[in-house]
């Protein structure tokens, strides 16, 4: 029982990350969903045991080596909303699919700003307002994916 | 989902300590690899292992446009194939008529120079990688090409396309490079302007379509359509390449600086292949070197005519010595008004100081370079340009100053 869940996981992030280096017309790529994120947090809400910290930081590394400037980056980033998420994963889960999504914006935001502060930090600035509209697709499709990944992966109960 | 409850909670707290707890861990591992990863190379060998356990994954993600692509190759039609071998045998045809002047006109060169025999080309060997179909990041603009160090790859290689320069290597992997194209903001590329030989640097404007030439002055000798070739400075691509054409030149009357768009040449956005070229070190034309390649190349057009309109102290000597020289041996006046003001002064400095110049801008070139850090190299190096004759007796005594000026660059722009 304690192996299932993180093989799932780990099956699912993997997923996860492949959707998101997936090749796309060049117009729709800003919007593009932050797959791996909402993987994670959807777990670290679900089964905040079995994944949690370690694997937001680890699934932040896998981004980090595809599309970051500096290692550790997207890996920073992720740990702490998965932080949150972890800790307040009570209150997160009793919450209807909308505020859910709510909440999930503001982690992204969170997460997008700590990544945005890193890139200026490290030299690599990166100002465009197009790197902000992910954290609205993402919240978006929150509620199917979280559906999804329940229907899929998660327990029946 | 509601089954875990209060048990898994009062688990958190046993594994491996408390969340918080657990999240300082990873920070504090995540911050000190980011700084490794920036600030020294310790972390290169991780990075070259964690890319070679990305490229299945890449590879896998890209199979099923690369499988479209060649199941659109095997069927293709007899008509379609047909055209595109009359194509390229009238494309060979005419290169073969180009190379055959190309040997002649190579020797005809090398007689020039006064070299006994002909250097051969600059391009060493090219090997054809293709482009493996991944998105990197979204906005930053980065390729990932099949070929690593398994094949003889290094980082900063010069990567073009049949038309034009593409890129550099950024991260290489064992089977698989990171490029950064030169339409990525965080990329510039020294050029000069083909027609008259005006230097300046190209610098990324974030979409596959446009560069940006940045630090020209509005009344630079630029015009639509000018040609941009690499100009061989800063260590990475030789020189003479051709990169971009300009397509829209802007001049506010308000503004210093022109704003100048360019078109890359190389077909960024649609190419399937791309060519990592490796380059002959010991020739003139190669970019470690700092060349003597273009002083024959009729850049005595770049002569100051009139002195910079705001003298900073310390290269105000050094310009009236280049406004004298130029006064006595001007031969084209008219284009020389588009000489920028700071590298005018540096125009008198006498050719031997910038032999044992520093390979400084080599390196600011290299990684990522910013357009603050690289663009005073070719400002400093743009009297290369200048014919040897130039550097009159008169123009001796004012080295020192002139070196001077070009070691603190930046506050010329």
């Amino acid at each position: 029982m304690n192996s299932e869940p993180r093989f799932r996981m780990i099956l699912t992030t993997l997923v996860a990350l492949i959707l998101s280096v997936l090749p796309l017309p060049p117009w729709l790529e800003p919007a593009r969903p932050a797959f791996l994120v909402l993987t994670v947090l959807y777990w670290s809400i679900a089964a905040p045991r079995a994944g949690g910290i370690a694997l937001g930081w680890f699934g932040g590394l896998a981004l980090d080596v595809f599309q970051g400037p500096v290692l550790g980056q997207h890996a920073l980033a992720l740990a702490f909303i998965t932080y949150i998420c972890v800790r307040e994963h009570q209150k997160i889960r009793s919450k209807p699919a909308f505020q859910q999504a709510l909440i999930v914006f503001a982690a992204l935001t969170i997460y997008e700003f700590i990544v945005f502060a890193i890139d200026g930090w490290s030299g690599h600035p990166m100002t465009s307002p197009a790197r902000w509209l992910h954290t609205v697709t993402s919240a978006m499709i929150w509620p199917f994916a979280a559906a999804f990944l329940t229907h899929r992966y998660g327990r029946s109960s | 989902m509601a089954a875990f409850g209060t048990g898994a909670s009062r688990q958190l707290q046993g594994r491996g300590g408390s969340p918080g707890f657990r999240f300082t861990l990873y920070a504090l591992l995540s911050i000190v690899v980011m700084f490794l990863d920036e600030r020294s190379h310790w972390l290169e060998n991780a990075r070259y292992v964690l890319q070679a356990a990305a490229y299945p994954i890449q590879l896998a993600v890209s199979s099923p446009s690369a499988a479209v692509s060649w199941l659109q190759q095997s069927f293709a039609t007899r008509d379609a194939l047909q055209s595109e071998n009359n194509r390229l045998r009238s494309q060979q045809r005419e290169i073969e008529m180009r190379d055959m002047r190309f040997e002649a006109l190579q020797k005809e060169n090398a007689e020039l120079r006064g070299l006994r025999e002909a250097l051969p080309p600059v391009a060493d060997r090219w090997e054809v990688a293709e482009v493996v179909n991944v998105q990197l990041n979204s906005l930053r603009q980065r390729v990932l090409l099949n070929r690593g160090t398994s094949n003889g790859v290094f980082k900063g290689q010069a990567v073009m396309d049949e038309k034009g320069l593409l890129g550099q290597t950024l991260h290489v992997g064992p089977w698989s490079a990171e490029v950064i194209l030169i339409t990525d903001p965080e990329h510039a590329v020294p050029v000069e302007i083909e027609r008259n030989g005006l230097k300046t640097i190209a610098v990324g404007a974030g979409d596959t379509a446009s560069l940006a030439l940045p630090y020209l002055p509005a009344n630079a000798d630029v015009k639509t359509g000018d040609l941009l070739v690499t100009s061989g400075l800063g260590g990475v691509f030789p020189a003479g390449y051709p990169v971009a054409r300009v397509a829209e030149v802007r001049r506010d009357a308000v503004q210093p600086l022109a704003q100048i768009r360019a078109t890359p040449l190389a077909h960024i956005d649609i190419d399937r292949e791309a060519m990592l070229v490796w380059f002959r070190e010991e020739h003139p034309a190669a970019p470690g070197t700092v060349g003597m390649t273009d002083t024959a190349k009729g850049n005595a057009k770049m002569h100051p005519l009139a002195a910079p309109a705001r003298p900073a102290p310390d290269h105000a000597v050094g310009s009236e010595a280049g406004a004298a020289s130029a006064a006595t041996s001007q031969p084209t006046p008219a284009a020389s008004l588009s000489k920028p003001k700071p590298s005018a002064p540096r125009a008198t400095e006498p050719p031997a100081p910038r032999t044992t110049e520093p390979p400084a801008p080599r390196a600011t070139e290299h990684a990522s370079p910013e357009p603050a850090a690289s663009q005073p190299a070719p400002r400093r190096k743009a009297p290369v340009a200048a014919p040897p004759a130039e550097s009159a007796p008169e123009s001796a005594p004012e080295s020192p100053a002139s070196n001077a000026a070009a070691s603190s660059p930046p506050e010329q722009q």
